[in-house]
């Protein structure tokens, strides 16, 4: 034990001034430095993702009560949540027989067989995987979809941004945008929280007769229905979201369930 | 210089905001309402006792050339371990502090006193010392937070205490108190408070203006 501890002794007896007691010390305090962080970081991590988990569900609420005669409407259903589905991206199908309060969209990254990795031309909004599955929250009604809740995420500026796209029955009006989750610049690209800026999104259309995906953030005067003031002073974080709705309102996203739900309703 | 003396002199007689003037960028921007006040005031001291003590134990063994960097990861790693606490058991206050938590690394009144006070003093008074100036900054954002709370909304932790115009009462709620600058105000007219109770305080000018010469012909 004596002949373990004397290097160490030795090592703590040198001199300050000593190059090799400098390095020494520098490599001591960041290897206890990061584990410290780390090991916090992950011990704490599932209580993180369950506040962050709560925090998603009380905005999408919090979207709802936003929307005109949508609580009315839930009342008369006689529900108070909206039902969640899974949907298969590729197909556009309803993912039957799994729970959609069971899917987890992080162990679905990881996982080869449920996630599928974009290639830098598809990935848009900067998301690198995308799972084969998502879940997609419906309001009906007697058979009748009245709402549709389209999660979307995408990079921001610095963080990434988590979205809920409200679309109304026509499939092609969007009927609210929530910002779930973001941490981008406050006071620029934090802007996207601010109801101001989402009181602009009810009544744009994402896309035109033809189908093409046209929903864009712009600088200035937004002048047809497809286009959003951007904000100002974060061009990236508007960028970010008009990448973001492109991409999940695309091909590889939402794009095929929406043909479908608009040829064969659901 | 007793312990008791590093606990109670930063509170008033030597305090780190009002005499130091350190930390004032983290009191403009916490001091809105009194609840962030609070728990940014307690984040601080936290941080304060801690990276006073850590420095402080390893004083001995920190090479001069490289102290800073090494006050700083150390200050840099507490901080990072209080936020993930913060993220998981107050969550709703982590995010009402967004930024200013992670932003206690550059708060100059952790790093002055690690280097003034830890780095040549052992541990418990070394502990003490983060702990009194921890408080002294305490106190002055809870004074600034309590103010701007109640002149900005009519109100103190965000229950209303007097019934504002916008509600049929007669107070008109100062919006100026809401933003930066009336933490300024407020900051200099304690300091011009204490520093009247207080004269020893006030600074000698470092110069005097001299009366000019008369050089016209």
């Amino acid at each position: 034990m004596a002949e373990l501890l004397s290097p160490i002794r030795k090592f703590f007896a040198r001199s300050n001034d000593d190059l090799v007691k400098i390095i020494g010390m520098a490599v001591l305090v960041a290897l206890v430095s990061s584990a410290a962080v780390s090991v916090t970081a992950v011990m704490l991590r599932p209580y993180q993702e369950a506040n962050r988990a709560a925090e998603r569900q009380a905005r999408i609420d919090q979207m709802l009560d936003t929307l005109p005669g949508m609580r009315d409407l839930m009342m008369e259903s006689g529900v108070d949540t909206l039902e969640t589905r899974l949907v298969n991206l590729d197909d556009g199908s309803f993912a039957s027989g799994e729970d959609p309060a069971g899917f987890d969209l992080e162990a679905a990254l990881q996982d080869p067989d449920a996630s599928v990795a974009l290639d830098a031309e598809a990935d848009i909004a900067g998301i690198k995987r995308r799972a084969n599955q998502s879940p997609v929250y419906l309001l009906q009604k007697d058979g009748d979809l009245k709402l549709i809740v389209l999660p979307v995420y995408g990079a921001g500026y610095q963080s990434t941004i988590r979205a809920a796209l409200a679309i109304e029955a026509d499939l092609t009006t969007i009927a609210a945008l929530a910002i779930v989750e973001q941490g981008d610049t406050p006071g620029f690209g934090a802007r996207i929280e601010e109801p101001e800026w989402l009181a602009l999104w009810p009544g744009k259309k994402i896309a035109d007769e033809t189908g093409t995906v046209r929903i864009e953030l712009v600088r200035g005067g937004a002048s047809t229905p497809y286009e959003v003031d951007g904000i100002s002073g974060a061009t990236r974080t508007s960028n970010g979201i008009t990448n973001m709705l492109r991409f999940w309102l695309g091909d590889k996203g939402f794009g095929p369930f929406l043909t479908r739900l608009r040829q064969e309703g659901l | 210089m007793s312990l008791k003396h590093h606990l109670i002199s930063p509170l008033i007689g030597n305090n780190p905001v009002t005499l130091q003037i350190l930390g004032i960028c983290s009191a403009l921007a916490v001091t809105t309402t009194l609840s962030t006040a609070i728990t940014m005031s307690v984040a601080l001291t936290v941080v304060l006792c801690l990276s006073g003590g850590v420095i402080s134990l390893m004083r001995h063994h920190i090479p001069p050339s490289i102290r800073l960097i090494i006050q700083i990861t150390i200050v840099a790693s507490i901080v990072i371990v209080i936020d993930q606490f913060m993220q998981a058991f107050m969550f709703e206050m982590s995010k009402r502090l967004s930024i200013f938590v992670g932003l206690i690394v550059t708060n100059c009144l952790v790093l002055g006193r690690a280097e003034a006070f830890a780095m040549r003093n052992p541990v418990l008074p070394s502990v003490l010392d983060g702990l009194g100036n921890g408080l002294g900054y305490s106190l002055i954002l809870l004074i600034v937070g309590a103010l701007r709370e109640f002149l900005g909304t009519g109100g103190l932790m965000g229950v209303p205490l007097v019934s504002t115009v916008a509600e049929g009462g007669w107070f008109e709620p100062l919006g100026l108190m809401q933003l930066a600058p009336s933490a300024f105000f407020i900051l200099g007219l304690l300091v011009w408070l204490v520093r009247v109770l207080r004269p020893e305080q006030v600074e000698q000018p470092e110069f005097r203006l001299k009366a000019a010469e008369d050089r016209r012909p």
